[in-house]
């Protein structure tokens, strides 16, 4: 097992004032090139500044993050985050919004033209290149988050970050766009980490999911292999007994290990 | 029951929904002289209540003042009084007896200089005090303090400084109308969502890209907010400051409309000064408009 992204022993521990918080506890993990790893905890757990220190965006108290043997600590493109709220420019169009990362990260490599062919040409992954002079305004929550996934995948990242992608959509959008991220994974190759609260989601798309304790000082409390084979159908694995022993053992952990305490 | 129906329902519907585009696209355009007829309605809505209210305070100004002995002029006296300098705006006797039009270039062109600076340095201070703590915890009590200051307060102390009347109306215009600019500036840099710095971050953006392609669009619509109440102070500034400086301008020609007793041409002026500052308003409010469109609705 070769590691491509080493989460190396990492605390993190917030301070206001006096008042310190520890927040994350020894986080060790590993990722393979390829790999899609979901992290899976109660809300407030830290999985989203696990996220963040992973992009660079908060940096870890101790420890730190490698990349292909590289300890990586500010913002990248080759960490694109897709973010919970798609986070797209209102101002910019569709293609204006992914080229904008294009002609940052290919600003050397590709020329203007070759920029236009692959915003596009990361358009048509998403299905969204028919929106391509639109607003974002213009265009509704599900093709929103498609186009934030252009812009992450445009980058040509070596780790794609999925912060709750589809936390913000409704169930049928939602199984739409999970469809879609796992036909991307297949074709693509991409090693994806995802934070999400849904069970389903999690056994659905990951090969791994890590498993969080409630916080603070949350811990990663369990590993789970998804050993399903790809392609997946959710139709044919709503009856599959391996997808359905996974979620058993994730909710046990969430709701029987780990129940998720109210704060006071 | 219900189950199978609402089944049944659901199917039937899917090919009517597929059809539906076609159905959509097949009635042509209205006729031309509907479109007119549509728009000549909607214009008349808007246009026709202000005019039948002026058209009845006109009545009233008339009726009141029309009396032997009131103080002020009844409209037909005005229009009477005043009938050259609407009719012929672009007059010029030498010095300052000149028509409306030289008076209202004159203002206008005051407005402009210093409204222009006062925008620059307004927006730029604005990012600053918006972007960096160090920077509002400094200046931002300074701004609160001499933002109160009447214009005119400034003035003596700007003619004792330019020892002119030109520059010294020019200052008192850019002191009034940039403390709207820099404070909503700086209220719309602090309110850039995190979620576009992060973008910015990812995308590894430099800080002069930042500025251009995050900061300054995300922060438009406070922005125009500001210039636009800044072009009204000015304007309110510029006729005040001008009574004082003397020389042409619309504020001297009102004062020295007074001065002479000219009570119609004030009226006169008076119009046009609103009229000019509706004007103003609307040529800010139209370009923050162009400029902001798709940034607020997010």
């Amino acid at each position: 097992m070769t590691a491509y992204l080493k989460l190396d022993h990492i605390d993190k521990i917030f301070t206001r004032g006096a008042a310190t918080t520890e927040v994350l506890k020894d986080i060790n993990l590993t990722i393979e090139k390829g790999q899609y790893v979901s992290i899976i905890g109660h809300s407030g757990c830290g999985k989203s500044t696990l996220l963040n220190i992973i992009a660079g965006l908060t940096t870890a108290t101790t420890g730190g993050v490698l990349l292909e043997n590289r300890e990586v600590n500010s913002p990248g493109p080759d960490r694109a985050v897709v973010f919970q709220n798609h986070s797209l420019l209102p101002w910019l169009t569709v293609y204006e919004n992914v080229r904008l990362g294009v002609d940052k990260v290919f600003a050397r490599t590709k020329t203007k033209a070759e920029r236009d062919a692959w915003v596009m040409h990361n358009l048509n992954l998403v299905q969204m290149a028919h929106a391509r002079d639109k607003r974002p305004s213009e265009i509704s929550g599900g093709m929103k988050q498609r186009v934030g996934i252009a812009r992450a995948l445009a980058m040509e990242p070596k780790v794609l970050l999925l912060d709750e992608p589809f936390g913000a959509l409704d169930a049928l959008t939602r199984a739409h766009l999970q469809d879609s991220v796992m036909a991307l994974h297949q074709k693509l190759g991409n090693t994806i980490l995802m934070i999400t609260h849904d069970v389903d989601e999690a056994v659905l798309l990951s090969d791994r999911i890590v498993m969080m304790t409630n916080g603070p000082s949350a811990r990663i409390g369990e590993v789970l292999e998804v050993p399903l084979a790809r392609p997946r159908k959710r139709l044919e694995l709503a009856t599959n007994t391996t997808y359905l022993k996974c979620r058993q053992r994730v909710l046990e952990f969430l709701y029987e290990r780990h129940r998720f305490v109210e704060a006071a | 029951m219900n189950m199978p129906a609402t089944k049944i329902e659901v199917e039937t519907a899917t090919p009517a929904a597929a059809a539906a585009p076609v159905v959509a696209m097949t009635p042509k355009r209205p006729p031309r002289s509907e479109a007119y007829a549509r728009m000549a309605r909607e214009t008349a809505v808007r246009v026709i209540p202000p005019l039948v209210v002026l058209a009845l305070l006109t009545l009233v100004w008339e009726l009141v003042c029309r009396r032997a002995g009131s103080a002020l002029p009844p409209p037909s006296r005005v229009f009477k009084d005043t009938k050259e300098l609407i009719f012929d705006p672009f007059f010029d006797h030498g010095g300052i007896d000149k028509g409306l039009f030289w008076h209202l270039s004159a203002s206008l062109q005051r407005v402009a200089l210093g409204y222009s600076l006062s925008a620059i340095a307004g927006i730029a201070l604005g990012v600053l005090v918006g972007q960096s703590v160090w920077a509002m915890r400094g200046l931002d009590p300074l701004f609160q303090v001499l933002r109160t200051i009447p214009p005119l307060a400034w003035l003596p102390l700007s003619l004792a400084a330019f020892r002119d009347g030109q520059p010294s109306a020019i200052f008192v215009i850019f002191i009034t109308s940039i403390w709207p600019i820099i404070i909503n500036t700086a209220v719309g840099i602090r309110n850039i969502p995190q979620d576009y710095r992060n973008v910015a971050a990812v995308v590894q953006l430099n800080p002069l890209e930042f500025f251009s392609k995050i900061m300054i669009p995300a922060a438009a619509p406070y922005i125009f907010t500001g210039l636009r109440i800044g072009i009204g102070l000015s304007w309110l500034a510029i006729v005040a400051a001008e009574m004082l400086i003397g020389g042409v301008g619309i504020g001297f020609f009102i004062w020295d409309a007074w001065n002479s007793s000219h009570i119609s041409e004030i009226i006169l002026a008076l119009f046009y000064v609103g009229i000019v500052g509706f004007v103003l308003d609307r040529l800010i409010a139209g370009l923050g408009k162009v400029v902001t469109r798709g940034t607020a609705t997010s």
